[in-house]
């Protein structure tokens, strides 16, 4: 008997606003302790929210990106619960009415294309932080963090392994991204997974899940979900049960562990909040911002197979992340077309030097008028494919444009058929056994022919004009 | 001078007749003299008011002055003020010095008054007698054995004294009304989202509202004028064009349709404060204005209705008083819960406390429904009673308080029964319309009685309009506390 | 009616010491208030709006702007306990 893993991920992307949800505090990360805390941050006596447009446009831009439906009227709520990190004793929520409901993302797990569906994605605010090094046994408050934006995105229980999960996050993070929302940055938290994982034998009803708390990284999502779906599965086996509870991620021992401080069954009291008035957005101003929306990357990922002729796994790559499609499509408009070679530049030399540098295409070294540079000059017939890998070398290494490294390295091909003849000459008067060969019917013999007129030439020579003489020259 | 109104003592400070340095003097004088008996105040500071003072004097001589300008004032013990102690009259808060100004603050500042004080409240505006207050009670001036109302019941008590001409306060179910009725002073609530909550530390967000006492209608004008306005820092500050709340004062009340709510004319009202309410009417009618009756079917669920909204929010707006970042921290804990637990219990007074559990509980999962939510939509059927009496009137009139002035510690061992104290006032909050008291007669023990004015949403120019043509024609508004006039 | 575990239960969660001692009192007090509000249950509220703000607009919303500077010594003057601009608190356990 096989068992299922089910997830739903709840994602906390932190919109990329200038300032906070609710106050005029910077968002900017990094700052010195409570210099960032604002006296609505702080919550003093008396303060009051006022809500960011930007962080209202972010949401209707997730919506329309995901093809989920803008609430026209939608409602802050109070989750009431006391912690150190949430300075009004409850968090600004969407509870009963999210900005956005239903929508979905596609993933693509081993070449197939799956849809994620999402339940629903609502704004809120972020907590602060608790400092755990020792202050005399006690912890140390930094609220820079609170009131930060956020858009908690939840999906249907609709992935089935590990990878799925891992595939859906990353689909979702290449889109907050994509549309402008968020930066990504998973080392500051500003794109943070939640797990919820239960197990049931195929077909059975749902299991009782766990949810796993704050995955910072796609690599622990995936680690924390096997561990978990192993640990329930095991107790089940074992004639347990699994208990609902929330489960913290130990990075150091790769296990989950229950948290202590979720541990009472929580009663939020949730209510509308009565210092904010129902967000009403209009059609109006949805069809503002959806104005202001790219090309998405499903579209953009049928175009290049339609209009550039892609191969469907390339064009999925290069719409990975916008970054890269953009850079793709600019070095195709430099080229003048071409689009397939420059997708093998992009989706190889490039690509390589990005991975290796760790940079994303947009902080490239190498730009795409530069590199489109290069493609013509290959295409053109300046240098061979072999000699152009050189020449992106020295490019990354910054060493100028294609044609004057070209011109410096002396990596000129050679096409002069004079010139080529000559040097055919001298190969086929000095090998008379691989002539020999050759008429004798050995095929290899002119490919080592080939060759030495190549090494003849310092392999500037065009190899295909060098086998096409060579060819008229043995008859 | 003390016995003024603050059109009068403008004329003084404008004319070269005072300064405000003396006028705000003699003002500090009273205090001084006057208060150690009624407790109306939990901070002077004579330095920072005669300071302002100074700077009034010098804004009226450079004929820059305001109305307010030189006058005077004080500021319920809940509008932060930068620089100041703002307790709320609590245990919780009572070292914290706010570090910015309230919106209604910032305003009067602007306008030239002249701060002199904090003034004494239940505490978070809790109560109805100003009893509830972590600095002692305040006393009535009308008989010091008695209570002022609350819960703005230092304010009501030194405008009623002659410690200040003019002071705010705030009304989430009759806080500035109910007092004006029982000190003999007079007391506005305006619309919900007339006047900037910012600043203003909250007890229940959807019904509070800041407003003002003086000793006339044209006073609460003026301080209006200040007070209201647009403040982009309060989501439920209402955006409109700036008015002028004098502008109908003048106009005789002929033609205007006064509607009387029977459910406010029964057996729960004594027969001295029906009575004088009574008297107050005929009057009314005598400046020619007809009187119809309405109906308010749902009158008599507003007090259960507010019990479970404004605990409701009270507990939420009050979870902040955490003793992590400022307020009260208890001496000995165990741990973080145990921090908690201390802190708030030490920090709240009994009725603070009740409040929070009632509202937590009417949150709490599995009742959220049969009191939070039939409460709100009780609350609308409420709000929905006064629309359709508006259909008929253009202005409600009635009691303010069942009775007079109670004696201090009569109802505080029974919530109930001080509950019950606000039946005539809550309805307004509720609906979110605008109300004022003005005093009307001396009902039993020649304790002062409030007339209350109801007006449809932000209609207080008509609202003051007849108070005003009132007080015209009456001088009950001048009466001052045997001792403390002129 | 508020059962005495009631009162624990609401107490603990608005984190207010409520001694075993004052249980008594406390619920008797409690019990007076629901009493009162009891007559609000009964009635028929079918198809009412619930009404959550006493004025029927929508939220305003602030331009993304950055307004608020660094105030952290004037707003920390008064808090309990403070270290390198952190507030601290007894251990926090996650």
């Amino acid at each position: 008997m096989t068992w299922e893993i089910v997830i739903g991920l709840e994602t906390h992307a932190q919109l990329s606003t200038a300032s906070k949800i609710f106050s005029g505090a910077s968002t900017a990360f990094g700052a010195a302790p409570n210099t960032q805390a604002s006296a609505v941050d702080l919550a003093l006596p008396g303060v009051l929210p006022v809500l960011n447009r930007g962080a209202v446009e972010r949401a209707i831009r997730f919506g329309l990106a995901v093809g989920g439906a803008i609430a026209p009227r939608s409602v802050f709520a109070r989750k009431n619960y006391f912690y150190p990190d949430l300075p009004k004793g409850y968090q600004i929520s969407q509870y009963e009415a999210p900005v956005v409901t239903g929508g979905e993302v596609a993933i693509v797990v081993d070449g197939e294309e799956r849809r994620v569906r999402l339940t629903r994605a609502h704004l809120e605010e972020d907590a602060g932080k608790s400092l755990h090094e020792d202050f005399h046994g006690m912890s140390g408050i930094d609220l820079n963090r609170a009131g930060t934006p956020l858009l908690e995105i939840v999906t249907e229980p609709d992935m089935r392994s590990a990878r799925e999960a891992v595939a859906y996050a990353k689909a979702l993070h290449s889109l907050v991204r994509w549309i402008g929302i968020c930066d990504g940055n998973m080392q500051e938290g500003s794109f943070r997974c939640d797990a919820n994982v239960s197990v049931r034998r195929p077909g059975a009803p749902l299991g009782t899940r766990c949810e796993i708390k704050n995955l910072n990284s796609f690599r622990f999502l995936e680690k924390a979900i096997e561990f978990e779906a192993r640990r329930q599965v095991e107790l089940i086996e074992d004639g347990g049960t699994v208990r609902q509870e929330t489960r913290l991620w130990d990075a150091q021992k790769g296990e989950t562990r229950p948290m202590r401080s979720k541990e009472d069954a929580h009663d939020y009291r949730y209510f509308p909040d009565p210092d904010l008035l129902p967000l009403a957005i209009t059609p109006a101003s949805m069809e503002a911002v959806r104005a202001t929306l790219p090309e998405l990357p499903a579209a953009m990922r049928a175009r290049f197979v339609e209009a550039y002729g892609l191969p469907p796994a390339d064009a999925t790559t290069l719409t990975a992340s916008r970054a890269l499609a953009d850079f793709y499509e600019a070095v195709v408009r430099h080229a003048g077309g071409e689009p397939r070679a420059c997708a093998n530049w992009v989706l190889g030399e490039l690509s390589a030097l990005l991975n290796r540098l760790e940079v994303e295409a947009d902080a490239s070294p190498v730009g795409p008028a530069a590199l489109a540079g290069l493609v013509r000059r290959v295409l053109d017939g300046t240098v061979s494919g072999k000699a152009a890998k050189d020449v992106f070398a020295a490019m990354a290494a910054g060493e100028g444009e294609a044609d004057a490294i070209i011109e410096a390295k002396g990596l000129r091909q050679v096409s002069d058929a004079g010139a080529i003849e000559a040097l055919v000459g001298q190969v086929l008067a000095a090998n008379a056994k691989l002539v020999e060969d050759y008429r004798a019917g050995k095929e290899k013999a002119f490919n080592a022919l080939v060759g030495q007129v190549m090494k003849a030439s310092q392999g500037k020579a065009n190899p295909a004009q060098a086998s096409a003489i060579l060819k008229a020259k043995l008859g | 001078m003390f016995d003024h109104t603050l059109p009068e003592l403008a004329a003084l400070l404008h004319g070269g007749k005072a300064s405000s340095e003396e006028v705000t003097r003699l003002f500090l004088s009273r205090i001084e003299r006057l208060d150690p008996a009624l407790n109306a105040f939990i901070t002077v500071d004579a330095h920072k008011a005669l300071a302002a003072a100074r700077a009034a004097d010098a804004r009226i001589a450079a004929g820059e002055a305001g109305p307010l300008t030189g006058i005077p004032i004080a500021h319920k013990d809940l509008f932060c003020a930068k620089g100041w102690k703002t307790t709320c009259a609590s245990r919780m808060l009572a070292d914290w010095v706010s570090p910015y100004d309230a919106h209604v603050v910032e305003r009067l500042d602007r306008a030239g008054a002249v701060l002199v004080g904090k003034t004494n409240m239940d505490e978070f505006a809790m109560g109805s007698s100003n009893e509830n207050s972590h600095f002692g009670p305040v006393r009535n001036p009308w008989d010091t054995a008695r209570v002022p109302g609350g819960s703005s019941g230092g304010s009501a008590a030194a405008v009623a004294a002659r410690l200040v001409p003019a002071a705010t306060g705030t009304d989430t179910g009759g806080s500035i009304r109910q007092p004006a009725s029982l000190t003999g002073t007079c007391g506005i609530r305006p619309t919900y989202g007339a006047v900037s909550r910012y600043g203003m530390v909250a007890f229940a967000s959807s019904l509070d509202q800041g407003g003002a006492f003086g000793k006339s209608a044209e006073d609460l004008a003026l301080m209006m004028n200040a007070m209201g306005g647009f403040d982009a820092r309060d989501s439920t500050s209402v955006e409109r064009p700036a008015e002028d709340y004098r502008r109908d004062l003048a106009k005789p009340l002929a033609g205007l349709r006064v509607g009387l709510p029977k459910e406010y004319f029964t057996a729960d009202l004594a027969p001295d404060v029906g009575a004088c309410v009574i008297a107050a009417v005929d009057e009314l009618r005598r400046l020619g204005a007809t009187t119809v009756e309405v109906s308010l079917p749902n009158q008599a669920l507003a007090v259960p209705v507010y019990y479970v909204i404004a605990p409701a929010e009270a507990s939420s707006n009050l979870s902040r008083f955490d003793g992590v970042r400022y307020g009260h921290r208890a001496a000995q804990y165990a741990d973080l819960n145990d921090m908690y637990r201390r802190s708030r219990a030490e920090g709240f007074g009994p009725e603070v406390r009740r409040r929070i559990l009632v509202g937590t509980y009417v949150l709490s999962h599995g009742y959220y429904d049969a009191y939070y939510l039939q409460a709100q939509k009780v609350r609308r059927l409420i709000a929905g009673d006064f629309a359709r009496a508006f259909a008929a009137c253009d202005v409600i009139a009635g009691p303010v308080a069942p009775t007079v002035a109670f004696p201090i510690g009569e109802k505080s061992s029974d919530p109930v029964q001080m509950y019950l104290e606000d039946l005539y006032t809550i309805p307004v909050n509720l609906a979110g319309l605008p109300g004022l008291s003005v005093p009307c007669g001396l009902g039993a023990h020649g304790l002062p009685v409030g007339l209350q004015l109801i007006g449809d949403y932000f209609d207080e120019a008509r609202m003051l309009q007849v108070a005003h043509q009132y007080q015209l024609a009456t001088d009950w508004h001048r009466k001052a506390p045997p001792g403390y006039g002129a | 009616m508020l059962s005495r575990d009631d009162v624990r239960r609401i107490a603990e969660l608005a984190r207010i010491e409520v001694p075993e001692e004052g249980l008594a009192a406390v619920q008797h007090d409690l019990n007076g208030i629901f009493g009162l509000v009891e007559r609000m249950r009964a009635v028929d509220t079918a198809g009412v709006e619930p009404m959550a703000h006493a004025v029927d607009l929508t939220q305003r919303l602030r331009e993304d702007k950055v307004t608020d500077t660094d105030q952290h010594e004037l707003f920390q003057a008064c808090a309990p306990q403070v270290e390198d601009g952190l507030y601290l608190v007894p251990k926090v356990i996650e």
